[in-house]
This record gives structure tokens, sequence and C-alpha cells, in this order.
């Protein structure tokens, strides 16, 4: 049903329409409406979950980590402070092998306080074992949201996803966008190391150095298997809903000769200036990068690259710049813009191509 | 693309003016956005939305910097903002007074939905409610049609004086 609300509430709308049986959650802004959203639908009846307000984001996790072991869906959301406070039962969760999912408002983390969008919180977060999906919409938002529990549910995955979307930017914009009917999209959990309550049993979790490893390969086995899964999942949806998605989304790029390459918002407001720069004769085009987790496979071979990072890695470098030089061979230029909700148009994103350079670095607003 | 700036206090009701409008051009068949800009909002505080109305999706997300439009809900922020700031030359000013307002260089409306609330009684925390009447001045200056804006506020707003209140600014708004 097409409709019109918040980023926000496209998230809680999606969360609602894959009837989880388990919702724990704490508020932090900008995230509070998708919780409070969620909390009035298992109020009001819309909902048949289990809601469950903790004392904090690293209680939250922890109740969706006992959810998820007993074979169940399960929901939390959270934001900035609330991310990295949870940050020892993310790895518990990815580590025990969880299909947990979770939307994260990106913000900023403290001090200076800002509560604006930033990507600092959930790539931070990047090690975990998470898979990662960066919404550029609300409908995007909605829709990730949905197909995320399918593929973290998969046999083949069976790994935690986190949806993310931009602080404000997107959690606040209000947006159409389309609901689906949900029938039949999502199968059942089956979980295979779910409790078994009329067969107890206790565990040892100690892996020695003889063994470790090997659950270490399996995650990195299921993350592997996770790019087909994402595929399949999004090929799916397609089919049954008409609306496309990619690991990467490119923008006139077919014949582009620079390209630009950013997550979220952002990576919407990109194209604007792409079409700006076509106007000035520059052959540019954009890819938003919608998953980070698993890391797509991009060709970027005979191309100038110029890199938004809404976030920094200190002592190093913009995040996705260096990710990408990692794994494209590329020889990027990194613009470090948008930082706290720092005003980004696409003006300015126009701007950044105009004067880029190889392998060169700019902070926008510092740099003159 | 049309492009909205608004300018309110904390507290007048202005984010969710936004919300209502961006609803209402929907209803109309456009793509709409509405985006509060916060900062550290606090009753009384000058805020600001955005509001972006188009045939096709809208890619933008940054900050309205060249408005078509400005409202002004509370006159006495001009005192501390230029709300003219970025207004395109054949731009339009639409602001919430007792008394014509002039803005130089600029097509000016005024009207007065504080005092079309306090007929109604629409009063919150102490604030008369601005935000329905001023979708009702908005739809006379032709951006979204009355027949959304009723809709709109009506699927916002359960009592039914706000849809009142919005019919009594479209009569008063004088173009």
């Amino acid at each position: 049903m097409l409709t019109i609300g918040t980023g926000n509430k496209a998230v809680a709308l999606a969360v609602r329409d894959a009837k989880p049986v388990v919702v724990a959650a704490y508020p932090i802004t900008p995230q509070t409406e998708i919780v409070e959203e969620i909390a009035n639908y298992v109020t009001d009846g819309s909902m048949d979950a289990r809601y469950i307000p903790v004392e904090s984001e690293h209680s939250s996790m922890a109740a969706c980590i006992g959810a998820a072991a007993t074979g169940v869906r399960t929901f939390t959301a959270t934001s900035s402070h609330g991310l990295v406070y949870m940050c020892e039962m993310l790895h518990m969760s990815a580590g025990a092998r969880l299909p947990i999912v979770m939307a994260n408002a990106n913000r900023a983390l403290g001090p200076g306080w800002n509560i604006g969008a930033e990507h600092s919180d959930s790539l931070s977060m990047r090690d975990t074992g998470w898979l990662q999906c960066y919404a550029g919409t609300a409908q995007e938002a909605y829709d990730a949201t949905f197909m995320a529990f399918r593929i973290a549910e998969h046999a083949n995955v069976l790994l935690p996803v986190m949806i993310n979307l931009d602080g404000f930017l997107l959690t606040h914009i209000t947006q159409p966008f389309d609901t689906i009917d949900p029938e039949g999209f999502l199968p059942p959990t089956n979980t295979p190391h779910a409790i078994d309550t009329h067969h107890p049993g206790g565990y040892g979790t100690l892996t020695t150095g003889s063994e470790h490893f090997k659950f270490r390969w399996d995650i990195e086995r299921g993350m592997r298997n996770s790019v087909a899964v994402i595929r399949e999942v999004e090929e799916a949806f397609a089919a049954r809903y008409d609306r496309r998605y990619k690991m990467v989304e490119e923008y006139r790029c077919e014949d582009a000769e620079v390209v630009i390459i950013a997550m979220g918002t952002l990576g919407k407001e990109m194209e604007v200036a792409v079409d700006i720069l076509r106007k000035e004769g520059v052959r540019a085009g954009s890819m938003r990068i919608r998953w980070f987790r698993p890391f797509p496979t991009i060709d970027l071979a005979g191309r100038e690259v110029v890199v938004i990072d809404r976030d920094y890695s200190f002592g190093f470098g913009g995040i996705l710049a260096n990710e990408l030089r990692a794994k494209c061979g590329c020889k990027p230029f990194s613009v470090i813009a948008g930082l706290g909700g720092q005003d980004v148009t696409y003006e300015d994103i126009a701007s950044f191509v105009r004067m880029r350079t190889e392998n060169g670095e700019h902070w926008f607003g510092v740099d003159a | 693309m049309y492009e909205i700036r608004l300018h309110s206090r904390g507290g007048q009701g202005g984010v969710t003016a936004a919300k209502v409008l961006a609803y209402a051009a929907f209803l109309d068949g456009k793509y709409a956005t509405a985006t509060p800009l916060y900062g550290a909002e606090r009753r009384g505080a000058p805020v600001v939305s955005f509001i972006r109305v188009d045939d096709t999706p809208i890619r933008v997300y940054s900050q309205v910097r060249t408005p078509d439009l400005v409202i002004v809900l509370d006159a006495s922020i001009m005192e501390l903002v230029d709300v003219t700031a970025g207004l395109k030359e054949d731009g339009v000013v639409l602001i919430n007074s007792p008394h014509p307002v002039e803005v130089k260089g600029h097509t000016t409306y005024t009207v007065d939905l504080t005092s079309i609330a306090l007929s109604l009684k629409m009063v919150l925390a102490g604030n008369p409610i601005l935000n329905t009447p001023l979708i009702g001045a908005i739809a006379k200056m032709g951006i979204i049609s009355r027949e959304s804006a009723e809709k709109a506020i009506a699927g916002t707003f359960p009592d039914e004086r706000n849809v009142e209140a919005a019919l009594k600014a479209f009569e008063e708004l004088k173009i």
C-alpha cells in the first residue's frame, strides 16, 4: 500500500510485516520512533510479539540472543552510543550464529555531543561478523529490513544483519513508500542449533586453539555464502514486488570515466551531482554501496574514483575509501564529509569531483 | 522541484506542519519530502523545517538553500533570523501575523493563524495550534489542493476543529 511516513516508520512497518516473536529494545535518538511504533503495534494488537523494554542496549541484544537461541525471529534497533554499548553482544550474537535483525540509526559518537548522521558507529562494528546494509530511501529501509530476516535466517548464512539508515536525514524525513503483502515471503525460522526444551542438555562453549579457528572459519563461510543469498532474496523480492536491488546501486556508470562512491543518503544526493557534472561534459557516474558486509566486488579498472566517507579511521583515513583501495586496487580521491550531520549538498559533491586528485584526501569544511 | 523553508519556534508545531504538508502533496499525487532540522531543540527556540514537492522522486536530502517559499509561523523570529536568506528572486513569503508585513523585493502574504486557533480554542500546552490553519493557507496559495489539505489534516488529527481552522485560514488569506 502506497503511504507516506518517516524512515523510522518504514522500518517499524517492515518489522510488523516480518512478524518477529520477540522485540527487545531500548530507545535512543534518532532511533526512538522505531521502537515506539513497534510498541504501539504490539499494544494495539497489529503485531503479535513479545516486546521487552530493557534497561540498556547491552541487555537488548542479550535478550535478543536469548530469544533467538530458542529459534524464534527477533528484532531490535539502536543508534550510536547504544550500538557501541552492545558491542560485546554483537560479537556474541554473530559467534553464536543467531540470525537477529537490527536497525541502526547512524549517528555520531560523542563527545562533542551530536545526534546527527555519521557512519562511525556501525563501521566501528565492522569486524563483529554482522552483515551490514545501508539504506538510501525510506522505501529501501522498509524493503531491506523486511528482506533482512530471510537473509539472516537462511541455512547457508545464520548470521545477524544490521540495516543502517542515516540519523535524521533518513530516520526523520517524511517520504512516500509502498508496503507489501508479506504473506509467504519469509519462510518460518529453522535454527538448526535452537535450544530444545524437550531434550534439555548442556554444551560446553569453550573452544581451544585447536577448534576455535574452525568456528571463525565457519562464520566466514556464512559471510561468503551470504553474497549469493542476498542476490537470491533480492531477486525473489523483485520478482514478487517489482522493486529491484543490487549490492551496489549504479547510476549513469555505463560510460563513466569518474565514479563517485558513497553509502546512505549521500549515495542518493550524489546522483544529482552526477547530472550536474554530465551537463558540464564530465562523464560522471555514481555507485551507492548498499552492502558493506559482505563487501561487494566492484570493477573500477580504468576509472577515476571519488569516495565520500561519513566516517573516519583516525591515523589511517576514510574507512570506505580504504576498503575500496584494498578490495579494488583503486586510487580514490577520499572526501570526508557529512560528519555529525554536516550539511552536504549535491553542489558540494560536484565540487569534490572537480577538485579530485589521485589518492588525495579532502576534509570538507576544513581544507580550503 | 518546489522548495519550502518553514521557520517556527519550538512548540509551535512547525515540524508537524511540514509532515502534514508533505502528506497533502502526496495525496495530490506528487512526490514530497519533509525534513526537520534538529539542533538542541527547546520550547521557544527558532527551528527550521524543509519541504520539497516534485513530479519525480526526490533524491536530495540536504537543507533547502534556495527556497521558492518561506513560511514564518512567528514574525518575531524575523528579528533573529534572516528568513529571506537564499530565497529565489521570484520567491514568496507567507507570514503568520495580525498585521500586514512587508518583505522587500518579495510578494508577501500575511494571515492571522494565531487568532484563528484562539477563536476555535485550539491551544496545546499554552501554545495556539498554528500548523493546521497554516495548511489551509498553503492550499489557498495553490501549492496543495484544498481537498488534499482537508484529507491530510483529518488523517492526522482526530479533532475536527483542525479542518475547520484550515478552512478558515483558506477563506481569510487574500491572494
